[in-house]
């Protein structure tokens, strides 16, 4: 177990929030409510739980972390440029996010960034590659873990309880997928749109271990990902309840920051409320 | 076609512990053997062939080869967009193996049918697509498939297919085989419809029109060197497949054609006609009702030579 300073952690997640607003009000680059409801499980993740990054990032053994979600990719891209997975020059690339012929764009790219595991962007595509991660991590004799983050909307995809199946049967027992369970998809509430519910109870009908968490709990989710595998033999589902927009009183759970994009005095309010002036 | 194909793939296990090969729930009793050299590295991954796309992707980035098998409509246009991102996007080493393809399940009906495979994966970069014409060429093609460092589909018919080859030829990825030299007429043909043309050539041969036929068993990327050389040898250059007219060879002949001015060559293709086919019969019915049997193409380059 790593010994974790869990003010230190809220601190981080604040200032990752702050400057993922500070680029969307920049770059023009939406999906804001998606990056701030998932910000404390990718702290949790990668500051709590993720094996030591990134001098384990050529190790064909390491753990391994999918965004399937990829419209959160601005926030995965400050995750990765604070762990100090990008060179300078890269970070000047970041710095200039949005514009012509650079590398970041609106989601995870298949090639260029250090910390990327896969290209997402369209959904369902991520648990299947992880399953095929732990699989193949499995006939090497890796005893490493594969973390996989999606949305609540993506789990309108078929594909997703396909991958659910397989990986029941296949008893993964070191994938985890967590769900960022923000309640909202695009265009409405997500379980108005299809049936969600029980969302647990489903995993756990698919043949998962499955449990609920405050998906804002930093220390409560580092722990629970820490306790991978949990003894039950069976692939863990973690239902992380959320809120769109976690963190500015006047964007949480208002949907139309799904697209929309702040203003100068936005980005201010914000950071103000947030701590960071 | 598929049982050299399982016999092969096998043979390439035992030497090689990259190759994982993934099922769509089918060609029960097919594996039995490769099960035997290789259990840890078999899946059948059930009726769910996005998640086996995007599971082979995940392998093939942990640095194996995997092999996935199905019905051909069922392991490409149903999973179209794993292939795309999960596979092509990220250039990855995986062999998408479609079975009785073309109108091989003529009996089937169209849900099993595959005239438009060719045609959707061509347009995918960094895909490579081989559609062999013999059991000969399906060994080779395996083989290079799994030297070959990117995505590949293989695209089989069924089982029973004859030797269109006497002796195993040199086999390399984008560069067609000479099945016969001729001087009149080349028909450039893919897959296993590839018998039709050779008995075509026999019965020109009685009218005195030497034919020259390619197998075109890369159709993804063409043999552009060898396009250009036919095209200035001969007056009439016919393109042959079990596809539709567009998307596939005939297409991509065409295309090419347009993009490079100069020759003099007329192209006549011989392909299956943007409809689906909904009577039932047999795929020797099915080559009838679209054009595809020696007669018809001896006929029609008949009539273009005149």
């Amino acid at each position: 177990m790593i010994d974790i300073d869990y003010q230190v952690l809220n601190q981080t997640a604040a200032e990752l929030r702050g400057i993922v607003i500070e680029t969307s009000c920049k770059a023009g680059v939406p999906h804001l409510g998606s990056c701030l409801s998932c910000i404390d499980i990718l702290t949790a993740l990668y500051w709590g739980t993720l094996d030591d990054m990134p001098s384990r990032i050529g190790r064909p053994d390491r753990d391994r972390f999918i965004l399937s979600k990829g419209h959160a990719a601005p926030a995965l891209f400050q995750v990765l440029a604070r762990k100090g997975m990008f060179p300078l020059d890269m970070l000047d690339n970041l710095a200039r996010y949005g514009e012509n012929g650079t590398l970041f764009g609106e989601h995870p790219p298949a090639h260029g960034i250090p910390g990327v595991e896969a290209a997402t962007g369209s959904l369902g595509h991520g648990l299947p590659i992880g399953i095929g991660m732990k699989l193949a991590s499995r006939m090497r004799g890796y005893n490493n873990r594969v973390f996989v983050l999606m949305s609540d909307g993506e789990c309108n995809e078929g594909s997703v309880w396909e991958a659910a199946m397989m990986a029941g049967a296949q008893k993964l027992e070191r994938l985890v997928v967590v769900i960022d369970f923000n309640k909202w998809q695009a265009t409405g509430r997500s379980e108005e749109v299809l049936a969600l519910s029980p969302l647990a109870d489903k995993w756990r009908a698919f043949g998962w271990s499955a449990c609920e968490e405050d998906g804002h709990d930093i220390k409560a989710l580092s722990e629970r990902f820490c306790t991978v595998p949990d003894g039950s033999g069976k692939p863990i589902a973690i239902i992380a309840h959320t809120v769109k927009g976690k963190g500015v009183s006047f964007m949480e759970d208002d949907n139309n920051w799904h697209y929309r994009v702040p203003t100068q005095d936005e980005v201010i309010s914000a950071r103000r409320e947030l701590g960071l002036i | 076609m598929r049982n050299i194909f399982a016999k092969e793939l096998t043979a390439h296990a035992t030497d090689n512990d990259r190759i994982v090969m993934l099922s769509g729930d089918i060609g029960n009793r097919l594996f039995d053997d490769f099960k035997k050299v290789a259990p840890n590295r078999f899946y059948n991954c059930g009726v769910a062939e996005a998640n086996m796309i995007g599971m082979a992707a995940g392998m093939a980035m942990m640095g194996f080869h995997p092999v996935t098998y199905t019905i051909t409509p069922f392991t490409t246009i149903r999973c179209l967009e794993q292939i795309r991102i999960d596979l092509c996007y990220h250039n990855l080493p995986v062999v998408i193996v479609g079975t009785g393809s073309g109108l091989s399940y003529a009996e089937l009906g169209p849900t099993h049918h595959s005239c438009d495979d060719m045609g959707v994966l061509r347009i995918l970069p960094n895909m490579t697509i081989l559609s062999p014409c013999d059991p000969i060429e399906v060994k080779l093609a395996l083989k290079a498939a799994l030297e070959h460092d990117g995505p590949v589909y293989l695209r089989l018919g069924k089982k029973g297919e004859p030797a269109l080859h006497r002796e195993p030829p040199v086999f390399a990825i984008g560069k067609a085989i000479t099945l016969r030299p001729g001087n009149d007429v080349c028909i450039l043909g893919t897959g296993p419809v590839l018998a039709e043309a050779l008995t075509a050539a026999k019965m020109l041969e009685n009218e005195c029109v030497s034919t020259r036929i390619e197998s075109v068993h890369t159709v993804k990327p063409l043999d552009t060197a060898l396009l250009g050389e036919i095209f200035n040898t001969f007056k009439l250059v016919v393109t042959l497949e079990e596809h539709s007219l567009i998307g596939g060879l005939g297409g991509g002949v065409a295309e090419w054609l347009a993009d490079n001015s100069g020759y003099s060559g007329r192209l006549l293709r011989f392909g299956t006609a943007d409809r689906f086919f909904e009577e039932i019969g047999t795929q020797e019915y099915a080559r009838e009702v679209f054009g595809l049997t020696a007669e018809h193409i001896f006929a029609g380059i008949r009539n273009a030579l005149q």
